[in-house]
């Protein structure tokens, strides 16, 4: 696999990346600031992307919503917000190029003059009711602020939710948005990407041209922090729903960590699609679960794997723990079959060829180029990145499964209907979300 | 990507569910392979497989790596023509759509879509969601199944279309020897010779599904409008965007940019065979309630002439939808789905290369004359799932009568 590349450091710090595809003629622009909701602070979370929300109000010299004059050239554009990074893209008729990299250039120079306190309030309710749709109103919604929260300490940038916290956002303040856009929106902590109909020299010079007059501010140093969990911690939360549901979490490597590639692989054998060892037991075979499902979480600072079933009505959360348990403890004593493994590697092929079909949006080959720039310096890192996958075998494998998924230390979550508190696993006690 | 130009609303009455059900059913298993081998067979060659349904067809959809388009076309028609359809799998696979049909109960925005379209509609085939009622579906037989297959999917009635780096010819013939022997036995009877929809009853203005101490109301707000074939496509679609189908719409601007109520706000004509629904999707929060419903009631009056579509509205819209048509047809998938278009609605061959031209011609009169033609404020009626206790007082204020209070069971 060969995505053509060329990198440009400006003098400011900005890294500039700029493939060709003029398969369509589009370019995607997409720009990535290395920050999230890993860069706050406890009492100050959702800041990240409630932030996020304002760089779409209005910048000094366009002081109106960034998505009218971008819709009417023809645009889609959107920006999010993980626990890692921050992105911004828009896909762009080859014509309009000038007008996205103009309005990027705007808002990471001069987003400060146009904000007011309107935006601000009303970008805050707009963020309040996101939640409320996204978490609050959604069945099982607050699993993962419980789950977060007993895997990671509560100094760790990931024992918090992106969203954040509603007393936060309530409590947020204008003057903390300049200080967060000084420190982390500027040339030295982004990395912008443009893929699609260019002619590379020219949009070079055309980058140049709008951003190269940005100051830099000062390098942000990396984010680090520990989280170990000694033994297991049963958590149980009632919530408006039919059917119980379990959520088993392990803290795990860091994204590109030894044993990411396994887990990851671990986690689709283990728990997605039909082919999968729990799908078949838990669904197709004993009918105990009406769903299962696994994924490594690859972030910066740590991974953790999350493992999720629901109860089918008549059977209970403990049968499938043990059920579950059983299953890892196999493949962590006998490892996967070579039928198992190759199918992995096909599907992890597969998958990486599908992730590039776009040149943008979210996901996508630009969305691609900046994750590896932001994450391991290397825009390149496609043919290493597939290599973790075609080099895992059928003993590091169980390895990483018996090293990381440890059922003696890990997070147990019941969420079980209201009033209905006898179907959580024993012994739990109640999850405090806010 | 087969296209099979039956759905949801070829489900017979009472055997609401069937269609889902039975295009369920096809990667269960296979001629020789049981459904778990099938599905091993599709990851060893890193197959995304999808079966979707909608009212009007079903989609099978393969994307594979081009070394394995032999052995995907292969496998796709197993899956189309020779599913197993045994009794042990079908059972499974009713009970685990009957698990999901109790889950749908706690989520306000599919309760919001399965009621509102039954208001909508009552007991037309339109009337409701694919996945049809837990009383349907608990009384369904394979042998139903079995029956609707034969029935329905069949080959004249279907499209096969391929996309991606390959030779016209050698598709062809791949196509060919996979398809070979699929016969057309079975009735032909087609959504396009139903009568025209016409709710069986006019719904009450005012509807809610009570939805104890939720922190949003999540609403509907519509009627029955037009079909796919209306010769204001075009214009609608156009006008549609400056109503509520993009983020600068009068609707979001209003609810989402200026008020805070919400996430966000659209509308959408769901363009259909027959008339389908006009609608607008929104979940706010509970207090804003009633202030949210007047809002958007006062959006949709005023657009029809009172506060008509500006020049200025109508450009950026037309601009919207023509400058950016091209990123429409990047991918194999997007160019696929766009070219069953063709097939589904009877489209001419260069449909695509006239859309630009034919939305461009649209003026803002006619935007304006259309929506007055294809939306009625008299005939809207609204949906609200949640805390009636709360907004029970403002909403009996808003002049569109007592709310009508229904239950997440109701249908």
């Amino acid at each position: 696999m060969n995505i053509s590349f060329s990198k440009h450091t400006l003098a400011n710090g900005l890294d500039v990346l700029l493939h060709e595809d003029h398969a369509c003629p589009i370019v995607a622009v997409n720009l990535w600031y290395h920050v999230g909701s890993k860069n706050e602070r406890p009492g100050h979370t959702g800041f990240a992307h409630l932030f996020e929300h304002l760089m779409f109000e209005g910048s000094q010299h366009h002081d109106g919503g960034y998505f009218q004059p971008l819709e009417g050239a023809g645009a889609s554009l959107n920006g999010s917000t993980n626990a890692d990074r921050t992105n911004y893209w828009e896909v762009v008729p080859t014509n309009a190029l000038e007008l996205a990299l103009w309005m990027e250039s705007d808002r990471m120079g001069y987003l400060l003059p146009a904000l007011t306190e309107a935006k601000f309030s009303n970008q805050r309710d707009v963020v309040l009711n996101e939640r409320r749709q996204n978490y609050e109103n959604r069945p099982y919604g607050l699993a993962p602020m419980a789950v977060l929260a007993a895997l990671f300490p509560a100094d760790h940038p990931y024992h918090w939710t992106t969203i954040g916290e509603i007393a936060d956002l309530n409590a947020v303040r204008l003057d903390e948005v300049h200080a967060f856009f000084r420190r982390y929106y500027h040339p030295a902590n982004a990395s912008l990407t443009l893929a699609g109909d260019i002619d590379p020299d020219a949009a070079l010079a055309l980058v140049a041209a709008h951003f190269e007059g940005i100051e830099p501010g000062e390098r942000v140093d990396a984010v680090r922090a520990d989280a170990a969990l000694e033994g297991e911690i049963r958590l149980r939360l009632e919530d408006r729903v039919e059917l119980p549901r379990l959520y088993l979490a392990w803290l795990t490597p860091a994204m590109f960590a030894d044993g990411d590639a396994e887990l990851d692989l671990a986690s689709d054998l283990l728990a997605n699609g039909k082919t999968s060892r729990l799908y078949r037991r838990l669904v197709f075979d004993e009918r105990m679960a009406t769903d299962v499902s696994a994924v490594q979480n690859s972030r910066e600072v740590a991974g953790f794997v999350q493992l999720v079933a629901t109860a089918a009505p008549g059977h209970t959360l403990s049968e499938i723990e043990r059920a579950i348990l059983e299953e890892i403890a196999r493949l962590g004593a006998d490892g996967p079959t070579d039928e198992e493994i190759e199918r992995g590697r096909v599907q992890a092929e597969a998958q990486f060829m599908f992730r590039l079909q776009t040149v943008g949006g979210f996901g996508g080959k630009s969305d691609q180029l900046n994750a590896y720039n932001i994450f391991v310096g290397d825009p390149g890192y496609f043919d290493r990145d597939l290599a973790r996958y075609q080099a895992v075998t059928r003993t590091s494998i169980p390895h990483a499964v018996q090293r990381y998924l440890d059922p003696t230390r890990r997070v147990t979550l019941s969420i079980v209907p209201r009033g209905r508190l006898e179907l959580a696993i024993p012994d739990s006690t109640a999850a405090v979300v806010s | 990507m087969l296209l099979v130009r039956r759905g949801s609303a070829s489900d017979p009455p009472g055997k609401e569910g069937l269609a889902a059900v039975t295009a369920d059913m096809l990667d269960e298993g296979s001629g020789a392979l049981s459904a778990i081998e099938l599905h091993e067979a599709l990851a060893r060659i890193g197959a995304q497989f999808d079966i979707d349904i909608g009212s009007d067809a079903t989609l099978v959809s393969m994307t594979t790596l081009n070394r394995f388009a032999d052995r995907g076309l292969a496998l796709m028609a197993d899956v189309v023509v020779r599913p197993a359809f045994t009794e042990g799998d079908f059972v499974r696979v009713r009970q685990l759509r009957l698990h999901r049909l109790t889950q749908l109960r706690d989520m306000p925005a599919a309760v919001a879509d399965r009621t509102f379209i039954r208001l909508l509609y009552g007991d037309h085939p339109y009337g409701h969601t694919p996945m049809g009622s837990e009383h349907a579906l608990a009384s369904m037989t394979i042998d139903e199944v079995r029956a609707f297959h034969t029935r329905a999917i069949r080959p004249s009635a279907a499209t096969l279309l391929a996309v991606g780096d390959c030779e016209h010819a050698e598709v062809l013939q791949l196509a060919a020897n996979a398809f070979a022997g699929w016969d057309g036995a079975g009735d032909d009877q087609s959504v396009a010779g139903w009568p025209p929809a016409q709710p069986v009853v006019v719904p009450a203005r005012l509807n809610v599904v009570p939805r104890p101490s939720a922190p949003q109301s999540e609403l509907r707000i519509g009627h029955v409008a037009a079909a796919r074939a209306t010769p204001d496509y075009h214009a609608l679609v156009a006008a549609n965007m400056v109503l509520g189908g993009q983020f600068v719409s009068r609707l979001n601007l209003n609810l989402r940019q200026d008020k805070g109520f919400t996430y966000g706000a659209r509308t959408a004509f769901d363009f259909r065979k027959l008339p389908g629904p006009f609608a607008l999707h929104v979940s706010v929060q509970t207090t804003a309630t009633a202030r949210a419903i007047e809002e958007s009631l006062g959006e949709i009056a005023a657009i029809r002439g009172p506060r008509p579509i500006t020049g200025e509205e109508l450009a950026l819209s037309a601009a919207a939808l023509t400058r950016g048509y091209a990123r429409n047809f990047e991918t194999a998938g997007q160019v696929a789905r766009a070219a069953a278009q063709l097939a589904l609605y009877d489209l001419p061959d260069d449909y695509f290369a006239q859309f630009v031209s034919i939305v461009e011609r649209v003026t803002p009169d006619e935007a304006t004359r259309v929506l007055a033609r294809h939306l009625d404020p008299a005939r809207l009626t609204t949906l609200v799932v949640g805390d009636l206790d709360v907004i029970g007082r403002d909403l009996s204020l808003l002049n569109l009568g007592e709310p009508v209070v229904l239950s997440a069971d109701t249908f």
